[in-house]
């Protein structure tokens, strides 16, 4: 198969064949940053920028360090230091941005679709990073890719995801780059957060997390976005660490080899107990070396081949 | 069965024979096999370099280091390859410094293959120095790069391509020589 791909917006419209080949991609990236001089002249004298437009950190800088490990030039712009602040438009920064002859922008916005739209107006590739309650896409894979390098599989393995459904990008992601190669999902979270719709996605849906909890393979725990929590989604955050945060005697009902995975960053205490966040089951410094790993197979895959010129 | 076009370069006993003398050449050059590793360049070096792996195993009874390098990533024309492929393995398990690299290819061409294959290396260590294998030498080189072991020297048109086919049975191996333009290193 060859990689046909001009942007990675969303992993809706991923083939599993898509998915398998960024993960083999990966592979031989992860494979990269075990020697002693972790770069490779795949991408010398492309640019990559890193457009952000929310604030993060661990994206943000996972992204440059991959564009980097590939000797490609990355330059970072964020919303407070740029003329956003001065009244400028997505579509103007973005122009402004291409003229300088980018090969792939990398994108995180407030707004769903802002990737999409930049697609539609720019010649160079777009990586969504984040796009609102959308999707996000390089998490998606990056979880895959942990739990596979974890368990060697994921078709027919119980995962739970766990939080606030509604408004997590990752969710969209997880569940179609775990939904598509066959991950038997389920989603817990109140009921106020947990959006009926996402049960046509064949996840099962359920506000008990015994319940979700109980034999999994993997427990997927979200970040309670409490800058998000000014509307009363559930009454207290006591109320919610208690009846949705994951501690010893709620994993305890897991399979026994059960990892815990966490997209970051951790509200320690609400969602997940401090000893669990580091115990030996918790994979979630894994998922950031992945990061980079699946991160550096985007941006070859979009940059490497001539297809980015046309 | 030969179709027209297709000329036979080398048969299964032929490759044998032909790997064996460089075997030889290697181990007498090098003075046994104390100091060497191994490197396949992915795909045709692979199985070659295992091929001389196991001889100089019964040759010397030492078990040299083999690992392969996929030189995708250091294409000097990466940007013109057009579709991204899949990459393939890259696996140096040991350390190469101070060691005496045998790279191995299947058909050295233009150099351009090598040359990458050098650079690969070069990030893996700093190795004594590196010498390249080749089953077939096709000529029309691009750069300043030669052979230290070369098993035939196959004089070819640009509009020809070297076939290596290393897979199952000895008797069913061959190395041909095709009228189809691209491909050959």
């Amino acid at each position: 198969m060859e990689w046909r791909r001009r942007h990675v917006l969303g992993l809706y419209d991923f083939r599993p064949e898509e998915i398998e080949f960024v993960v083999d991609t990966a592979r031989s990236m992860e494979e990269v940053l075990t020697r002693d001089i972790k770069k490779v002249p795949a991408l010398r004298g492309k640019t990559v920028v890193n457009l952000f437009f929310e604030a993060s950190t661990r994206t943000r800088t996972s992204f440059e360090m991959a564009g980097k490990r590939l000797s490609a030039d990355v330059v970072n712009f964020s919303s407070s230091t740029s003329s956003i602040t001065k009244g400028e438009t997505l579509l103007d920064t973005a122009r402004n941005i291409e003229a300088m002859k980018p090969s792939v922008i990398v994108i995180r916005h407030a707004a769903s679709g802002a990737p999409h739209f930049l697609s539609r107006h720019v010649s160079c590739s777009i990586v969504n990073a984040g796009d609102g309650a959308n999707e996000h896409p390089t998490q998606g894979l990056l979880d895959l890719y942990t739990i596979l390098k974890a368990k060697g599989s994921v078709a027919g393995r119980k995962i739970a995801i766990v939080g606030d459904i509604l408004h997590s990008r990752v969710v969209r992601s997880d569940l179609h780059s775990l939904g598509k190669m066959g991950a038997k999902l389920w989603l817990c979270g109140p009921a106020t957060l947990l959006p009926r719709e996402m049960g046509r996605t064949g996840a099962t849906l359920t506000c008990d997390i015994r319940e979700a909890v109980k034999d999994a393979d993997v427990v997927i725990m979200l970040r309670i976005q409490l800058e998000r929590q000014k509307t009363a989604y559930f009454p207290s955050l006591r109320e919610y660490s208690r009846m949705y945060g994951l501690n010893r005697s709620v994993f305890s009902l897991a399979k026994e080899d059960a990892v815990i995975m966490h997209p970051g960053p951790i509200n320690r205490g609400i969602e997940l107990s401090d000893d669990l966040a580091d115990c030996g089951n918790s994979l979630v410094l894994r998922q950031v070396e992945s990061g980079v790993a699946v991160r550096m197979a985007i941006l070859y895959l979009l940059a490497g081949g001539s297809h980015a010129a046309h | 069965m030969k179709k027209p076009g297709v000329k036979t370069i080398l048969d299964g006993k032929g490759v044998e024979r032909v790997l064996s003398r460089l075997t030889h050449e290697i181990l007498e050059k090098n003075r046994g096999a104390s100091e060497i590793v191994l490197v396949g360049i992915a795909s045709g070096g692979i199985p070659l370099s295992q091929l001389i792996r196991k001889k100089i195993l019964a040759i010397e009874g030492v078990e040299v280091p083999t690992g392969f390098v996929d030189i995708s990533m250091y294409r000097d024309d990466l940007a013109r390859a057009g579709y991204q492929t899949r990459l393939k393995r890259t696996e140096v398990p040991f350390s190469i410094d101070e060691r005496k690299v045998i790279l191995v290819d299947d058909v050295l061409f233009t150099g351009r293959t090598i040359r990458a294959a050098m650079d690969a290396l070069m990030d893996f260590g700093r190795p004594r120095n590196i010498q390249l294998a080749v089953l077939i030498d096709r000529g029309h080189r691009e750069l300043p790069i030669r052979a230290d072991y070369v098993g035939r020297n196959v004089p070819t048109s640009h509009s020809e391509t070297v076939r290596v086919l290393i897979e199952g049975d000895t008797e069913e191996w061959k190395v041909v020589l095709t009228e189809e333009p691209g491909k050959g290193e």
